[in-house]
């Protein structure tokens, strides 16, 4: 083993301090027995039994959810269709045009599409709810979807398809037993992103939301108007684990898959 | 018997399963298929040749539904299917990437066909079983692809065509990913299953001896056409254009041009051969005038002449014991390097021994009729008895394949020899080629079977040389 040297062991210090030093505060203060969160008085999860107690924040959370669900959904559909065309499609007149609609919300400030979202919503005068908050959701979320699921269309091999087609496949046949299942990681990793997407958006939201449905982050941002409170660390620290659990075990997966099929690989040729 | 030979295309009652008439394919501005109609008969293997972007592949595609025809109209048994969508077609298709479905299972890849059609399940397994037992795949059923290795993929592929019993069988480039050896193996897999099948199978390939293993029939095709039709002997033998004499393995190529050539013998012999001989050959007075005045001057050069009957004797009876005279008084060759003296003597050696001659020693008459062919300034014109008189002063290209041009020390005793110099030699194993460098400054490949170890090897470069071959073993093509 190469030893690091001063020089690497200070940046990555740094580096990695830079990055994760406000959330190890958050999850420290999470578990601070006092309600000033800035003062240490001993370890306690009392702010956790309050959090669960806490019927706004829950009711928060589970509008959140829904929305984050649905939105997703939505999203990995639209998107997935609109990858699937614009890659098959070939070259056609205005296939620049058109795919750079698609991708141009990427880059659209967020106020913008929130505010032209609302207008659009009081112009045909839908009542703002949960139903809006999921449209728009989905208008935004569905490019992040397209992206990664063109990207993965692009390497298909064409002749997959074609090769169903032969087998006397209907060409919606040929997607739901052939291509859908190949591309299946590319999809479910479009739909976690959506997710995340909806689950952290503030800006969108809050353009397009009524009084009727708050979600998590409109919530936790309304509240640290009032002063940052302990309930909010333990939340925000319940997230956090939330995504790091998911985020390892996505990542272990995909190494013990790719770990087998190189040893099946191995195993073939020593077969030959 | 009946039908010995396979050979439906001969028979005008037959009708053909594939009909591609006028069939025409545009991409945009390129034109991938011109104006082409073809006939293919059940049970043929039949094989599309040519070099990438000849436009088999699209022949192939279209056949299956993949590609649209642009005019014209394709029949298959019976049926127009240029509307036919791929899934409704009796066509199944090997693919050249073979493109077995990752997610499934071998077992479950060969059942995929019969599943879209039948819900019968104990038909489907009874039918994956016996695909599996036909390509001897039976004990990887629960593997997936990518378990599998290349050639057992290759299989995987063909049972997966195969099973659903298709009329007609694509292959496209089916063994461009496996090695040599391998290939040579699956070949042979290939034509046996074809013929206990029983199916048709067109296959697309730009491996020239591929299609001539596996292939009842060949077309040959370049930039959108057919250019020839034919069984693999005859595409080899009879190609009709430089351009299928060219592809089609190695080949010479000799520019001249034609002139006429008398189509009885000449006899300036004394005539009457014994009336005994049953083998109506009459040894030297078939011989062209040019080629006897050329081997007589080389002969009275050297020996007291024998009578042309004596001549005869000598050759068709005591040359079998005593060998061939003309080796022991060999003709010095051209002064060589110092290193090669070696080689020489252990060469005159050998040829003191019976002759290691593989020609036969009786002179084999030369046909009458044909043409000859001006080659080369100042050289004796070529002689091709199976050229077409009627291409007299036309420009034409000799075709000889490199196997039937000899090369020797001597002077030979064959209707056409040429002098030359040995430019390269590449020993492959089995054979030897050599590049012979004609005076016209023309190359020339020889092809010796090293039937024997090291034999020939005597033949080294920068020697003088002289190549034979006979006045048919050319083709004359017209430009």
């Amino acid at each position: 083993m190469r030893r690091f040297s001063w020089f690497n062991v200070t940046s990555l210090t740094l580096g990695f301090a830079f990055l994760y030093l406000p959330m190890v505060l958050l999850v420290v203060y999470s578990f601070n027995e006092s309600r000033l969160v800035t003062v240490w008085a001993g370890f306690s999860t009392k702010w956790y039994g309050e959090l669960l107690r806490n019927e706004e924040f829950l009711d928060a959370a589970w509008v959140t959810l829904k929305v984050a669900v649905f939105s997703s959904t939505i999203a990995t559909v639209l998107g997935t269709m609109a990858a699937y065309v614009l890659v098959r499609a070939g070259r056609f007149r205005g296939r620049t045009l058109f795919s750079g609609m698609i991708y141009a919300p990427l880059v659209m400030p967020e106020v913008i599409t929130g505010l032209s979202l609302l207008l659009l919503f009081i112009g045909i005068g839908l009542d703002r709810g949960v139903l809006t908050i999921v449209l728009a959701h989905t208008t935004f979320s569905m490019c992040y979807v397209s992206v990664v699921v063109s990207s993965r269309l692009t390497s298909f091999d064409r002749s997959l398809e074609e090769a169903a087609l032969d087998l006397g496949c209907s060409p919606f046949e040929a997607f739901r037993l052939v291509t859908l299942p190949i591309i299946a990681p590319a999809v479910i990793s479009g739909w976690l992103l959506a997710f995340t997407l909806s689950l952290d958006d503030l800006v969108i939201a809050s353009f397009t939301t009524g009084p009727s449905a708050t979600t998590l982050p409109i919530k936790i941002f309304s509240a640290v108007r009032l002063g940052v409170s302990p309930e909010i660390n333990a939340l925000s620290t319940l997230l956090i684990g939330i995504v790091t659990v998911g985020v390892i075990t996505a990542s272990i997966v995909t190494k013990r898959a790719a770990v087998a099929q190189a040893r099946d690989e191995q195993a073939a040729e020593r077969n030959e | 018997m009946a039908q010995t030979v396979f050979a439906p295309w001969e028979d005008p009652e037959q009708k053909p399963l594939i009909e591609f008439r006028n069939v025409t394919k545009r991409f945009g501005e390129f034109t991938a298929i011109d104006d082409l109609s073809l006939n293919i008969y059940e049970r043929e293997f039949f094989a599309l040749l040519g070099p990438s972007g000849c436009g088999k592949t699209t022949m192939m595609r279209m056949l299956a539904g993949f590609e649209s025809v642009t005019e014209g109209h394709i029949w298959l048994g019976g049926q127009d299917i240029i509307n036919v969508p791929p899934n409704k077609r009796p066509v199944n298709m090997m693919f050249q990437s073979y493109a077995l479905f990752p997610h499934l299972s071998i077992w479950d890849n060969i059942a995929f066909g019969l599943r879209r059609e039948s819900k019968d399940k104990a038909m489907i397994e009874e039918r994956v079983e016996e695909m599996l037992r036909l390509t001897r795949l039976t004990k990887f059923a629960r593997r997936k692809p990518h378990q599998i290795s290349g050639g057992q993929r290759q299989r995987v592929a063909l049972a997966r065509s195969l099973a659903k019993a298709p009329k007609l069988l694509l292959l496209d480039e089916p063994l461009g990913a496996l090695d040599k050896k391998l290939r040579e193996e699956t070949q042979f897999e290939l034509m046996d299953i074809q013929e206990k099948t029983g199916t048709t199978f067109v296959i697309v390939t730009h491996d020239q001896e591929e299609a001539m293993t596996v292939a009842s029939r060949i077309a040959v095709m370049d930039e959108g056409r057919l250019v020839q039709v034919d069984t693999p002997d005859v595409i080899y033998e009879a190609p009709n254009s430089v351009y299928v004499a060219d592809f089609i393995g190695d080949v010479n190529l000799i520019p001249g041009t034609a002139k006429p050539r008398p189509a009885e013998p000449e006899a300036p012999a004394p005539e009457p051969a014994p009336a005994a001989v049953e083998d109506a050959a009459p040894a030297v007075e078939g011989t062209s005038p040019e080629a006897t005045a050329q081997a007589k001057v080389q002969t009275d050069a050297r020996l007291p002449a024998p009578n042309a009957r004596g001549e005869w004797l000598y050759k068709k009876v005591f040359a079998r014991f005593m060998g061939q005279r003309d080796l022991a008084t060999p003709q010095l060759p051209p002064p060589s390097p110092e290193e090669l003296a070696a080689a020489r003597k252990a060469e005159a050696k050998a040829a003191a021994k019976p002759a290691p001659a593989p020609a036969p020693a009786p002179k084999p008459a030369i046909k009458p009729g044909g043409i000859l062919i001006d080659w080369a300034e100042g050289q004796p014109p070529i002689i091709a008895a199976n050229g077409d008189p009627a291409l007299d002063g036309k420009p034409v290209t000799l075709s000889i394949r490199p196997e039937k041009v000899t090369i020797d020390l001597e002077k030979p005793d064959r209707p056409n020899v040429l002098p030359g110099k040995v430019i390269d030699i590449a020993y492959l194993g089995n054979i030897s080629t050599y590049h012979v460098e004609l005076a016209s400054g023309q190359m020339v490949k020889a092809q010796m079977v090293n039937a024997r170890r090291l034999s020939n090897r005597h033949i080294t470069w920068e020697d003088a040389v002289w190549i034979g071959f006979t006045e048919t073993a050319g083709v004359v093509l017209e430009e």
